[in-house]
């Protein structure tokens, strides 16, 4: 069992943040063992072009639900990578749509990785499921939830119809983050 | 009164993760709510919302009303018809709500008013938290009256203490409240739904008396009158007017003393098995922090850190915050060196514990203005500035 972890997912509306969120979540406290909280802005920020969805995932019941350590970003739009990079803790895992994030670590401590999700989505056959493609880099990189609970958690959680795009989604960004993670780590 | 089963074709039985509000739907679907109006108001809206969505397949009935005052009040026709009933709502529409809990409280109507509280006055902080409305449940209403309030602090207590809420409606023949939090309302966590059978409920108190012997508001057992099902020959006059046993007016003094008598101990006559607590840590506590719903898990963390100094906090939480714990207070004041009272308000709960440990021990508010929940480094502050003379 891993230790508590604190993630945002940010990006603009339409990239499927929430569900992102949603299919983690899921994951972790549905088809795996820990204990999860998940919230979303609902206040005037919420509207218009940002979405971002926080959690803690955690062995031990969560008590104060909102972040405070910011263990992991992960970053799907520019607009989110500048306003929540600096809240990453020094040493935290930042991930990011590489094609859309100009990267310019505020510091050195952080663990950058970066995918080209949406057109690896696009590749697939629909740039919608970057989403997923996301959700498996965030799966592989990280070892926060087991992959097999993220692939039953998809199932789940997708529209009918489309559980196998969204699971080729995520296969090809959780190997993705095992091909890229050792190199990037020696980094 | 034989408890009964939930029907497991409304009963969604598995593990889910949603959010507080569509628990708290779940719940009353699971406790046989069959109708809900509503004038859907944030940080409140998923609990109709999904109720609308789910109504059709759950054989309910859902009305979007033109403003709170007519949802409060079809949720007690509602009631007088058969119905299982509940109202959703949040700060300006709870006290435009307030003229019919009263009558739910003079009728003897069983229904749920759901709170999920954010910040006010007025319309304040639609989309944030506040814990401020705990003494309008209380006391918003004209008249004497007694109230059951229940303050979940997870989604799954959205679910569970809302079956409670539906049951002790009708055991009481009173209006509940339901005091969630704009925090508890829109947070996702796994809720647990347990199959129909393992769900007990409190079936309403149908007359089995014929029309010629029933009279509408005389005790039966538990000093609680019995409703008829209407339409079936019964008479019946509903009336917010002080009433006789027949349910006419009857304005005078001495009707007055025995309706009131009977409307308040129904109440406080039973407030030892209503009220409900959950406690972290008191065995050996020297200093007791109160809190509930939202507030009540940051407390909780705060009193974690408190330990870890070796500090002897432990948490009383009032799960069931009306009738008030107040034998439980007592009982702690009596080896307590102090309370310290951890709400999202200015102050309302606190004058609660103040007025029961009163010269046993000594009182300390922790208050926050709404908007967002207490650091629980904050409390940890409070808590140690009264370890150094508690």
């Amino acid at each position: 069992m891993t230790a508590r972890r604190e993630i945002r997912i940010a990006g603009f509306g339409g990239q499927g943040v929430i569900l992102a969120g949603m299919v983690i979540g899921r994951a972790a406290t549905i088809f795996d063992s820990m204990h999860v909280t998940l919230t979303q802005s609902f206040g005037p920020e919420a509207r218009g072009s940002a979405a971002s969805v926080s959690l803690i995932v955690s062995p031990e019941p969560v008590l104060y639900p909102y972040l405070t350590d910011l263990d992991i970003l992960v970053a799907m739009s520019e607009e989110a990578y500048t306003r929540f990079v600096p809240d990453l803790k020094p040493h935290g895992m930042l991930l990011f749509e590489e094609d859309l994030v100009n990267f310019d670590p505020p510091h050195e401590a952080i663990h950058a990785f970066g995918i080209p999700a949406t057109r690896f989505a696009e590749e697939l056959g629909h740039k919608v499921v970057l989403n997923m493609v996301m959700v498996g880099f965030l799966t592989g990189v990280t070892g926060l939830v087991a992959p097999e609970a993220v692939r039953r958690s998809i199932a789940d959680s997708v529209p009918k119809g489309t559980e196998s795009l969204n699971t080729a989604a995520f296969d090809k960004g959780f190997e993705y983050a095992i091909s890229q993670r050792p190199a990037t780590l020696q980094q | 009164m034989d408890w009964v089963k939930a029907n497991p074709k409304t009963v969604l039985t598995g593990a889910h993760f949603i959010d507080g509000n569509h628990a708290a739907c779940e719940g009353a679907i699971a406790a046989g709510a069959n109708f809900a109006a509503g004038y859907p108001i944030t940080p409140s809206t998923e609990v109709v919302e999904r109720f609308a969505a789910r109504a059709p397949l759950v054989g309910a009935t859902f009305l979007q009303m033109e403003d709170e005052l007519a949802s409060s009040i079809a949720i007690l026709g509602a009631a007088w018809g058969g119905a299982k009933s509940f109202t959703v709502t949040s700060g300006p529409g709870f006290s435009l709500m307030m003229e019919h809990v009263g009558l739910a409280a003079m009728t003897e109507t069983p229904a749920v008013f759901v709170n999920v509280q954010r910040g006010g006055p007025s319309t304040g902080l639609p989309t944030l938290p506040a814990q401020a409305d705990m003494m309008q449940a209380r006391w918003g209403s004209h008249g004497d009256y007694e109230v059951i309030a229940l303050s979940p602090n997870s989604p799954q207590e959205c679910f569970d203490l809302m079956i409670d809420a539906f049951n002790l409606a009708e055991q009481y023949r009173n209006p509940v409240f339901f005091m969630m939090d704009e925090s508890v309302g829109h947070m996702t966590e796994k809720v647990v739904i347990p199959s129909a059978d393992k769900i007990d409920l409190f079936p309403r108190r149908y007359t089995s008396l014929t029309p010629s012997e029933y009279l509408p508001y005389k005790p039966g057992s538990a000093g609680i009158p019995e409703m008829a099902r209407l339409g079936q020959g019964y008479r019946f006059h509903v009336t917010g007017l002080t009433h006789d046993v027949r349910g006419y007016p009857a304005i005078n003094a001495q009707a007055q003393q025995e309706l009131m008598d009977r409307l308040m101990g129904k109440i406080r006559d039973n407030a030892g098995k209503i009220a409900r607590t959950k406690e972290h840590l008191l065995e050996d506590a020297g200093i007791v922090l109160v809190a509930y719903g939202i507030t009540s898990r940051v407390a909780l963390r705060a009193v974690q850190m408190a330990r870890e100094e070796n500090i002897p906090a432990g948490l009383l939480r009032p799960v069931v915050v009306w009738p008030f714990p107040e034998k439980r207070i007592r009982e702690l004041a009596d080896r307590a060196k102090a309370f310290i009272v951890v709400e999202m308000n200015y102050g309302q709960i606190v004058n609660e514990v103040e007025r029961l440990v009163a010269d046993c021990a000594k009182t300390v508010l922790v208050p926050h203005a709404g908007g967002a929940v207490h650091r629980p480094e904050a409390i940890l502050d409070v808590i140690r500035e009264v370890a150094k003379w508690a």
